[in-house]
């Protein structure tokens, strides 16, 4: 087996430079999580079925946990964290608790950040665009129709 | 759920990664979107000493629509052949079916290259890759070769790619004259690898069938093209093309495939699915390709 030596990484997370040292077969997720902290973006399936890793990568939704952190330097990572400022919840994150977009809470920055790209690619989505955008999301409390009200709660605010 | 520790090594060019991988063929694995490969290796179902990641070498990254075919470079993820109004207009199959390629966050990292050489018998694109025909371009220290779309498939995630081959890009042939597509696949949920499905291209000479491909995908250890089907059909005229003609053309299709059971369909369903979709797949064809059938 081969030796995995660490190497320097730079990884621009939600507006601010980070320079770590890691493995290479160090996931984007793993990296978020246990060397900056930012536990927000959660490990479900680590085999890239669930989404509840998906961050944002220049914009467009993907599973942090399918692409290592060495291949992520250069652009910009958004994740859920990123979303809130001043305290202030973004008009995505107020239309999911507003319409009770969540239960046990596991699935919601994945469903967030998804949620995200989606609506900046459609901005009046209809609900069948939505149950398709959101679809690669799986939540195991809420049975989705909140999930899609949320959305669709979102795509209005934004208006 | 972690990968086993491998090399990463981030290629700039062609040279430099068919470089390492003639250095190490049987250990070392080529890294394009990753959405295959790492599931495997966070499973620890592969444990490669070298991973060559392709994705940072630019002359890669292309779609260019010539006149005869279209050529998408390895290194195009399948969010931006999707959304390629050059290439939709002259081969619409390639949007339908990659609508089906799982979910969005996927399709942003996979490549439509990584999907082919990856070979699931279950997945869209190889199948389109048969049935509109065409060439994959693979580079190794050795030099370079092409491998036609009839050649390639092998068996079970298997193709006739040497391990220290790298495939720089593939050719989709642009079918001539009056062509009509199907795309359909019967799946558990959208986005799920098919439980079987067909992509077919049927073409017209006047009221004649003038070419005619039809590929199962799902119903083997490969996609497979139908050609028992495809013979009965070419040279009939598109008016003649009705309840008869396409019953023996479904019977050939459920005596084509080679499916099994498995946790989500029998391999008796996949057999009926399998002649139903042919039908469709014909039926629909010919109307697209605007014959009054
Ligand atoms: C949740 C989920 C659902 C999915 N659903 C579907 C689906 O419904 N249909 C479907 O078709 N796919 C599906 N996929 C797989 C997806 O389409 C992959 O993107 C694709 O199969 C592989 O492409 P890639 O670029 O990600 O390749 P990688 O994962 O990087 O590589 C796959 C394999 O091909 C080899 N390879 C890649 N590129 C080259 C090259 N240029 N030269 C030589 N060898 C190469 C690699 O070494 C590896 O063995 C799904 C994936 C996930 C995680
Ligand atoms: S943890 Fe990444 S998709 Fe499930
Ligand atoms: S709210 Fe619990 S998994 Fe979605």
């Amino acid at each position: 087996m081969a030796m995995s030596s660490k190497q320097i990484v730079e990884l621009n997370v939600n507006g601010i430079p980070h320079q770590l040292l890691v493995e290479p077969r160090k996931t984007l997720a793993d990296v978020l999580r246990d060397d900056l902290g930012l536990t927000g973006t959660k490990l479900g399936c680590e085999h890239g079925v669930c989404g509840a890793c998906t961050v944002l990568v220049d914009g467009r939704a993907i599973r942090a946990c399918l692409m290592f952190a060495v291949q992520a330097q250069g652009p910009e990572i958004t994740t859920v964290e990123g979303l809130a400022s001043d305290g202030e919840l973004d008009h995505i994150q107020k239309a999911f608790a507003e319409n009770h977009g969540l239960q046990c809470g596991y699935c919601t920055p994945g469903m967030l950040m998804t949620a995200h790209a989606f609506l900046a690619e459609n901005p009046e989505p209809t609900r069948e665009q939505i149950c398709e955008g959101m679809n690669g999301n799986l939540c195991r409390c809420t049975g989705y129709q909140n999930i899609i009200k949320s959305t669709a709660a979102a795509a209005k605010a934004a208006k | 759920m972690k990968p086993p520790p491998f090399k990463y090594h981030a290629c700039r060019t062609i040279d430099e990664a068919v470089g390492i991988l003639d250095s190490d063929p049987d250990g070392s694995k080529v890294l394009a979107g990753g959405q295959s490969l790492v599931p495997v290796l966070n499973l620890r179902l592969a444990a490669p000493d070298n991973l060559v990641d392709i994705n940072s070498i630019e002359s890669l990254d292309h779609i260019r629509v010539q006149p005869d075919h279209v050529a998408i470079g390895a290194g195009t993820r399948q969010y931006v052949v999707e959304r390629s109004d050059q290439l939709h207009s002259v081969l619409p199959v390639v949007r339908e079916a990659l609508s089906h390629v799982g979910h969005s966050q996927i399709r942003n990292r996979g490549t439509v290259v990584g999907s082919i050489c990856h070979a699931d018998p279950a997945a869209e694109m190889p199948a389109v890759f048969l049935t509109v025909g065409g060439e994959v371009t693979a580079h190794s220290a050795a030099g370079t070769r092409t491998i036609g779309s009839d050649d390639f498939f092998e068996s079970y995630l298997t193709t006739a790619l040497e391990p220290n081959e790298i495939v720089t890009q593939v050719k989709f042939d642009i079918p001539s004259g009056r062509t009509g597509w199907y795309f359909e696949e019967v799946a558990r949920r959208h986005g799920d690898f098919a439980i079987l499905g067909v992509v077919a291209l049927v073409s017209l000479e006047g009221d004649t069938v003038s070419r005619a491909r039809i590929t199962i995908f799902g119903g083997g250890a490969t996609p497979l093209r139908m050609t028992a089907a495809e013979q009965l059909i070419t040279g009939a005229k598109a008016s003649d093309i009705g309840g008869d003609l396409l019953e023996r053309a479904a019977i050939e299709a459920s005596a084509a495939v080679r499916p099994t059971d498995d946790i989500h369909a029998s391999a008796d369903y996949r057999r009926h699915v399998a002649g139903l979709l042919t039908r469709r797949a014909v039926t629909r064809s010919l109307e697209r390709a605007g014959s009054p059938a």
